[in-house]
């Protein structure tokens, strides 16, 4: 697992694939995700392949995510807000 | 949502692509002499990814992050204190040949026409493509390092695995933060000690990096976390997410397993913006990588343009801080504006920063056979391209990296070949036997990032400025 070493003054809730979670304040949704243990974020369009964080600064895209309904939202530069809902990115095997 | 009045001015004399130490010096500089300087940012905070939220980081982080991090606080605030319009979470799109911008800030696009611009856009990780690189679990080392600096979070249960002083740097870290990784997988191939050792006066020279780099490994050492060298044949486990990794060293057949694998083979500049504006770029055969021509102060082959810090060629950032103010002074100084500091001055201290650079590309050169990844392996992560489709590809007549790209998809996807353009390019120079400055690069299109169409509808560009 991931742990954090220092304290949290302040948490946000947020669900991913329906599991409320709780993170700290300030925390980018890739950071969070990797905090609560969540490494499967989406699928390859192509492959259908599972993925999740890779490079953490933008550059890979490998870490989009759904965010309250919007897709292709890429965690590592998205700040967790209160309340936010957030789903795994999947096209299904047909690749579409 | 009704479109947001612009942020920023319509325009400016420099504007500055990027708040790492590079752009961050540049634009304390030129708003210091009087020039009207805009830089903009991806990130929420001013720093790059070397100082990632440096302003907001605890006590605890600091201790772990050591001072050469710290350091960075100085450069973010002088920025903040300077008259310098900065923009955080603004993404660069497009630039014209006259460097009319195109930026999205928050969904909305805005334009910023700029008579001068320092593309400070640093490094990208070199790719280092192994059979299950692609699974949950497998993530950059600078990843790891960026969960740190900006959350304070540390993977307990972590393989670092490839070669180059960034791994030692977050082994240590690791260490001090009291979760030392699992192992370190040291792909440096045997005997570059002695290919480095012709260097040793320039690296004596910069004997602080010296010392600091043998104090990261001593740490490692001290923690008694198991190093495996001379490593090779390296492949990620695990039926769907990573659980290990595979690899053979020193003739013998090692599994590690873990829960985390964070890869490493050093850093390369990011091409994208040199690209998109046609600067000239030519192949280091040092750094192993595309380097934008330039003069000593940053100028490229595109009037007006200049580029500084790691996005020049792999210095580091004391060296990008350096050539931030040379580029700023370079620019102050055509738009007839006294420079605050001299620039031969400048100019002897980036050379003497400089001098452990050739002791260290002869040491974490990467071994050969990372670029040259076997056929079954994912290569372009977007869209599921791997080395042997490229090489068929080659064998097909497509003689470079944009052909392959028409053939496969490859570079096509979001990332638009930001991880696997080196090689992509690497794969065909060798499959053609030609050089790499013969094989080229990809075409760097806008948009530069990805746009939703709700957001290029809402778009209203202005009519380019004659400079």
């Amino acid at each position: 697992m991931a742990k954090r070493i220092d304290g949290v003054s302040e948490t946000v809730s947020f669900s991913f694939e329906g599991q409320t979670l709780e993170t700290a304040k300030g925390d980018s949704v890739a950071a969070a995700l990797a905090v609560t243990g969540h490494r499967h974020l989406r699928n390859s369009v192509v492959s259908a392949e599972p993925r999740g964080i890779y490079c953490m600064m933008g550059t890979c895209f490998d870490c989009l995510v759904e965010v309250n309904g919007v897709p292709n939202v890429q965690a590592c530069r998205t700040t967790v807000q209160d309340g936010m809902v957030i789903c795994r990115q999947s096209y299904g095997e047909s690749g579409q | 949502m009704t479109p947001k009045t612009n942020p920023g001015p319509h325009s400016c004399d420099l504007a500055i692509i990027g708040a790492g130490p590079a752009g961050m010096a540049a634009a304390a500089t030129a708003a210091q002499v009087g020039l009207k300087t805009v830089i903009l940012d991806e990130g929420d905070r001013p720093g790059g990814q070397i100082y990632r939220d440096v302003e907001q980081t605890t006590a605890q982080r600091k201790q772990v992050l050591g001072s050469d991090y710290t350091a960075g606080g100085a450069l973010a605030a002088a920025l903040r204190a300077s008259d310098a319009v900065y923009l955080p979470r603004s993404t660069v799109w497009n630039i014209s040949s006259k460097r009319l911008i195109d930026y999205s800030l928050d969904g909305t696009s805005f334009q910023l026409q700029a008579s001068a611009i320092i593309v400070a856009t640093g490094a990208v990780e070199r790719p280092f493509p192994i059979p299950g690189w692609t699974k949950p679990g497998v993530t950059t080392v600078g990843a790891l390092q960026i969960l740190f600096k900006s959350s304070g979070i540390v993977e307990e249960d972590a393989i670092l695995a490839g070669s180059g002083p960034l791994l030692w740097l977050v082994a240590s870290q690791m260490v001090a933060a009291g979760s030392p990784p699992v192992a370190v997988v040291e792909t440096t191939p045997p005997r570059r000690l002695q290919a480095a050792l012709p260097h040793i006066l320039g690296a004596l020279r910069g004997h602080h990096y010296l010392r600091k780099g043998l104090s990261l490994i001593r740490a490692v050492r001290r923690a008694k976390v198991p190093v495996f060298k001379d490593a090779t044949n390296l492949e990620v486990i695990g039926d769907q997410d990573a659980t290990g990794l595979q690899f053979i060293s020193k003739g013998q057949r090692r599994t590690v397993s873990a829960r985390h694998v964070a890869l490493h083979q050093g850093v390369v500049p990011n091409p994208q913006i040199t690209r998109l504006l046609g600067c000239d770029h030519y192949w280091d055969s040092k750094q192993h990588c595309f380097r934008p021509v330039t003069s000593a102060c940053g100028l490229t082959s595109v009037e007006h343009v200049y580029v500084a810090g790691d996005g020049a060629g792999i210095m580091g950032a004391i060296s990008a801080d350096l050539q931030g103010r040379l580029a700023a002074q370079d620019i102050a100084t055509s738009m007839g504006k006294s420079p605050p500091e001299r620039s031969d001055r400048l100019a002897a201290k980036l050379t003497k920063d400089a001098a452990i650079r050739p002791f260290l590309e002869a040491l974490y050169a990467p071994a050969p056979d990372v670029m040259s990844p076997a056929d079954a392996v994912t290569v372009c992560r977007c869209e599921d391209i791997t080395a042997g489709a490229i090489r068929d590809a080659v064998d097909l007549g497509a003689p470079g990296p944009n052909q392959v790209k028409s053939y496969l998809r490859s570079g096509m996807g979001p990332c638009q070949g930001r991880v696997c353009g080196l090689v992509v390019a690497t794969i065909i120079a060798q499959r053609r036997s030609v050089s790499m400055d013969e094989t080229g690069y990809f075409r760097i299109r806008p948009p530069l990032k990805p746009l939703t169409l709700q957001e290029l509808a809402r778009f209203q560009p202005t009519q380019e400025l004659d400079p």
